[in-house]
């Protein structure tokens, strides 16, 4: 074991460029020590990665524990995402032709080149996630890395400092005057008083405070960590689910992915705008300018358990478990499931009415009127009239072999076969009606089916959403957070005061804002024999690493 | 300690990479998840057919059923349905049924579609799309055959080609 | 009501304006900074009429809340003059930190030109549709202003530290690239120029063109049609028409306002180094004679470890927060939360390179400037011109 002992005695890891005690430069290290300062990285502990580089593993491992590494990393994935804001990605493209037809006709050869190059999808694909992917595990193995050695070595260190530390710290003074034990009290006393902890060892001090801000970037990286773990979980079966409920007024349906446990009926679906009457009239210039604007979308829904097993298919015995309203930023929660407002269509056709006439006279003969999503076979009439729905097409276009067929089961466009019997007709007369036009494929009729008004209502998209992983995602991210405010707004000061035989000699060192330390050391001396320290770098262009 | 350091290290990294490789994985693999699966008990239903007749699905526990999804606009439904209609007859006395489950259109127009094909096995309408959502039905054609002992043995996405291939599927359910 | 609350950012404008001169004015007579016991008279004028400009923009922005009912953060001109508000609030409070009014000499025309650039857009208090109308709006919007103005406080220090560090006696890629920074501050200046006068003059040009989609469609311009749209048909008579047309997949109109303002800049630009006779950089490079670059370096430095947190929690955790609630999931991948999070990388790279390799001084400032490219590039671009989700914030 290539171990290393310090004059003082305590041994080191292997690579150590700072004694962990007493902070000698250690000369068999690689770094050059003829700077002016010494680099307190790390505290010059050995980095684990720097040693050994032997095995696969090896290089793996010292490859994705190099910050060089991460930061490229970084940058790579910066660049990326930036390339897939170029063009909208597919999921935010209208549904009305093949993607790659639709990037052609909207952005030309370049549209086409963007979809060909996979960018259209650019967030899940391979390669994306893969540097993702190796972010994570940058993080993982820079934190282990780092951290366990930084430990050892705020640890270990001692009070008494090797002269060839102090001497080169960024901070350092001397005094040569003899120093009463009233100022070392004095400075002790204010030290406190700016909460350092304060180490005693043969009349040398170490103040030390905020060491805590050095464990800030671990903590946060532990955060991004558990941030990621939760992005992953998503993908196992059950932790997500995204599905889409389309609920026409007056509908119940069964809620998707709750096994048929739960039903939601759709009392009443609003779109609500704003109107210059009656709404803040500070709003009336930008409502003259944007015309109509969107005030609420709601649905008023019930929401139903079923009592019981029931087969699927089966009539459910339905207890409501409540009612309430859904808006945009206002999702119901029921269990672990939500469902958010997310789409609408408006004034879908739900009923229409005709009128059995006869053609000749202009009389008519009754009034039928048909439910659009579950019609009737006969709709019989008074004095020996009826009607006979022979053929349906809620959404009605011509095939290609010139039959008439249906698109969807959506009501958009109805088209009827009438055969309509009357007393004159028994054997009844066909009559195909679709909306501004009728055909009698058998030569011409007596009676005709005349359009007699519609009803229409209302229908409502609600996105049902489970999402397992919310609580660990939060989790990672407030962990996170803790950790960057706890490495940004707080930092690791050092303050060591040593006699040297009749000297006094002062350092100190801090990780960041050498301003506000300087300031610091500057009332805290205030008023003894002590010296104040000089910044060694002071108007010197820094060029070597900062601390941390 | 040099031999420790590196089981460490191997460890962590094979975890790593486990970890790396199950979620590409499970991200490539996530359109393909179905509902049910192969193998497993297809969940039972209870649905009514155009003359008023309840079809349970566990009721043919002991005989294989051939399970189709469809819709009287969905053009590849209809072309497989005169080979779903031939081989029906064919195996309906070897103890194969065969339902179709319409995706809960109107019973004209389901029953108009029926006439017209002389579609000689029970249709049922799945009115509330209840059935459809346990199956996690998404798109149609899709065809499910349930062995004897009521377990998915296959999945058909899309549309059947061939009769030879519904054939192929009466024999796999053939109690 | 209204009217009050327009004048109170007038006024706030004219306030910043006005502490210009003071800043420059304590540059001249302080010789050393880092002494900042005796901050002169000067200073203290220049920080009192910036305090007074930022108490009457904080009134624009309640009374203007009061009124609509709503914070004041809703569209590009509300959301942008908040910004340059707390832009002048982070540098009051870095002023009280270091004392340096140099700062201030760097960090108010930025203010201003953001404010400027805002009052460009349409200023009507617009209702919020729906998935605006949540208290998030105002915790995420606010949050995020803030950490940007701070991120932003960086960027002016990181000037001061380029301007004063780079050697202006010879050609090299340092001032070359120092211009081009200065060019885009006075392009932007450009545009506000070019964009009042012409509404001043009230001009209009309305033509018909064909979309990209084949349609007939109406455009009326504000600016005289240098670049016309797609088969474009001047319909107001005895406007200007078009040198050139471009293809209806590029939004002409915005193209158009795009060249406008670099061309100003040019012009402007061109006019500056004729009356100056020297780089622009060279020319504020005597303001810094008295600088110490350590203290800048740390205050733009400092001002990324201050705003890093601010931004992450308001741009990326709140809203993640809220997209979980107005769109049912934390997170789309719309161009607006993807630029939020290239930022977001951006600033974790640049404090990985300082804290780890030792990026200081000038490396450190000009990550300090791409980083306020970036997010300005956020602000402006993506609204204007990547349609997304956000883009209602536009106009």
């Amino acid at each position: 074991m290539n171990q290393v002992k310090c004059d003082c005695g305590h041994v080191n890891p292997h690579g150590t460029i700072l004694c962990e005690a007493c902070g000698k430069i250690i000369e068999d290290g690689t770094q050059i020590t003829a700077e002016p300062v010494i680099d307190m990285r790390y505290e010059g502990s050995a980095r684990r990665s720097q040693t050994y580089n032997k095995s696969i593993i090896d290089k793996v491992w010292n490859f994705f524990s190099s910050v060089k590494v991460g930061v490229w990393l970084i940058i790579v994935t910066l660049i990326a995402s930036s390339l897939g804001t170029i063009l909208p990605q597919e999921m935010y493209i209208p549904n009305i032709m093949p993607v790659a037809d639709y990037y052609e006709d909207q952005y030309g050869w370049f549209g086409r080149l963007y979809y060909d190059l996979g960018f259209h999808n650019l967030y899940s694909s391979w390669w994306y996630l893969l540097l993702i992917a190796a972010i994570g595990v940058s993080l993982v193995i820079c934190s282990l890395d780092r951290v366990v050695p930084l430990y050892r070595a705020l640890k270990k260190q001692r009070v008494i400092r090797h002269e060839s530390f102090l001497q080169r710290q960024r901070i350092f003074g001397t005094t040569s005057m003899a120093v009463s034990e009233h100022s070392y009290d004095l400075v002790k006393e204010k030290l406190k008083k700016k909460h350092y902890n304060i180490r005693e060892d043969e009349g040398n001090i170490l103040a030390e405070k905020g060491r805590f801000s050095r464990w800030g970037p671990y903590v946060n990286h532990v955060g991004l960590i558990i941030f990621l773990i939760g992005s992953m979980l998503r993908f196992v079966p059950g932790m997500y689910i995204d599905e889409i409920l389309w609920l026409r007024e007056g509908e119940t349906k069964v809620i998707p992915e709750t096994d048929g446990q739960y039903y939601l009926k759709n009392v009443d679906f609003k779109l609500e705008v704003y109107d210059k009457e009656t709404d803040n009239e500070a709003f009336g210039d930008a409502l003259d300018s944007a015309g109509m604007v969107a005030k609420n979308y709601q649905s008023d829904v019930i929401l139903y358990k079923t009592k019981g097993n029931t087969v699927a298919g089966e009539e459910p015995e339905l207890e409501e478990v409540e009612s309430s309203s859904i808006r945009v930023n206002e999702p119901l929660k029921f269990e672990k499931f939500a469902l958010y407002q997310v789409n609408y269509k408006l004034d879908e056709l739900s009923t229409m009415s005709f009128l059995l006439t006869n053609k000749s006279t202009g009389e008519t003969f009754g009034d039928i009127t048909i439910n659009l999503n579950d019609p009737e076979k006969m709709y019989e009439l008074n004095n020996g009239y009826s009607v006979e729905l022979m053929s349906y097409f809620p959404d009605f276009e011509f095939g290609e072999d010139g039959n008439p067929t249906t698109k969807s089961r959506v009501p958009n466009n109805p088209a009827f076969v009438f055969k309509m019997y009357s007393p004159e007709k028994p054997e009844g007369e066909v009559s195909f009606v679709a909306i501004q036009q009728t055909i009698e494929p058998l030569g011409d009729n007596e009676y005709k089916m005349a359009f007699n008004g519609i009803e229409t209502m209302d229908v409502t998209g609600l996105t049902v959403r489970k999402d397992l992983t919310l609580w660990i995602i939060g989790l990672g991210g407030l962990i996170f957070m803790i950790g960057v405010v706890q490495g940004a707004y707080w930092n690791h000061r050092r303050l060591w005061i040593q006699r040297k035989g009749d000297e006094v000699w002062v350092a100190a060192h801090t990780n960041k804002n050498w301003f506000g330390l300087k300031r610091e050391i500057q009332l805290v001396l205030e008023g003894t024999e002590i010296i104040e320290p000089m910044d060694q770098l002071k108007d010197n262009q820094v060029d070597e690493g900062e601390t941390d | 300690m040099k031999k420790q350091r590196l089981l460490i290290r191997t460890v962590i990294l094979l975890f790593l990479g486990a970890a790396v490789a199950y979620t590409l994985y499970a991200n490539f693999t996530k359109d393909e998840v179905q509902k049910v699966e192969v193998g497993k008990k297809a969940p039972d239903f209870v649905l009514t057919d155009l003359d008023g007749e309840k079809h349970q699905l566990s009721d043919y526990e002991g005989e294989g059923v051939l399970l189709n999804f469809w819709a009287t606009w969905c053009k590849p439904c209809e072309k497989e349905m005169p080979f779903l209609n031939n081989q029906y007859q064919a195996y309906k006395d070897q103890g194969v049924h065969v339902i179709a489950v319409n995706v809960g259109e109107s019973n004209v127009a389901v029953s108009d579609f029926s006439k017209r094909y002389d579609l000689q096995f029970p249709i049922v309408t799945d009115k509330d799309s209840q059935v459809m959502t346990a199956y996690g039905v998404d798109p149609l054609p899709i065809t499910f055959l349930i062995d004897k002992q009521g377990n998915v043995v296959d999945i058909h996405k899309g549309q059947i080609i061939a009769e030879a291939d519904v054939t192929e599927m009466m024999e796999k359910i053939k109690p | 009501m209204i009217t009050l609350s327009e004048n109170l950012l007038y006024i706030a404008f004219i306030f910043y304006l006005l502490s210009i001169p003071f800043f420059g004015g304590a540059i001249k007579q302080k010789k050393n900074l880092d002494h900042h016991q005796n901050s002169s008279k000067w200073a203290t004028f220049g920080i009192v009429i910036s305090i007074i400009g930022f108490a009457a923009q904080l009134g624009f922005f309640f009374t203007r809340w009061s009124i609509a009912g709503h914070a004041p953060v809703s569209n590009l001109f509300e959301f942008t003059t908040f910004f340059g508000m707390c832009l002048v609030g982070a540098f009051i409070i870095i002023y009280f930190i270091y004392k340096t009014p140099l700062l201030g000499l760097f960090t108010m025309p930025i203010a201003l030109l953001v404010i400027a650039f805002a009052s460009m857009f349409p200023t009507d208090i617009s209702p919020l549709i729906p998935a605006l109308q949540s208290d998030w709006l105002h915790i995420h919007v606010t949050t995020v202003a803030l950490g940007e103005a701070i991120l932003a406080v960086s960027f002016g220090a990181a000037l001061i530290y380029l301007v004063k560090v780079i050697d202006q006696t010879k050609n090299s890629k340092s001032t070359t690239w120092l211009e081009v920074v200065m060019y885009g501050l006075i392009a932007t200046l450009g545009f506000v120029i070019v964009v009042s006068a012409f509404s001043f003059a009230d001009y209009k040009a309305e033509f018909n063109w064909i979309d990209k989609n084949g349609n007939e469609a109406k455009v009326e311009y504000h600016l005289p049609a240098l670049v016309g749209p797609n088969q474009g048909e001047l319909l107001t008579d005895g406007k200007m028409e078009p040198l050139v047309s471009v293809p209806g997949i590029i939004n002409a109109k915005k193209l158009n306002t795009v060249i406008w303002s670099f061309g100003a800049g040019i012009l402007l630009y061109g006019l500056f180094r004729l009356v100056l006779r020297k780089r622009i950089g060279a020319a504020l490079k005597p303001f810094t004679k008295n600088i110490n670059l350590d203290l800048v370096d740390e205050i733009s430095y400092r001002s990324v470890l201050i705003g890093f947190p601010v931004f992450t929690l308001g741009g990326l955790i709140f809203a993640m927060i809220w997209a979980q609630i107005a769109w049912t999931r934390f997170w789309g991948w719309d161009p607006k939360e993807v630029w939020a999070l290239i930022t977001w990388l951006f600033y974790a790279a640049f404090l990985h390179l300082r804290l780890s390799k030792g990026w200081h001084g000038e490396k450190s400032a000009w990550l300090a400037v791409i980083g306020f490219i970036i997010i300005m590039f956020n602000l402006v671009a993506v609204n204007l011109v990547i349609a997304g989700l956000h883009s209602y914030a536009g106009s």
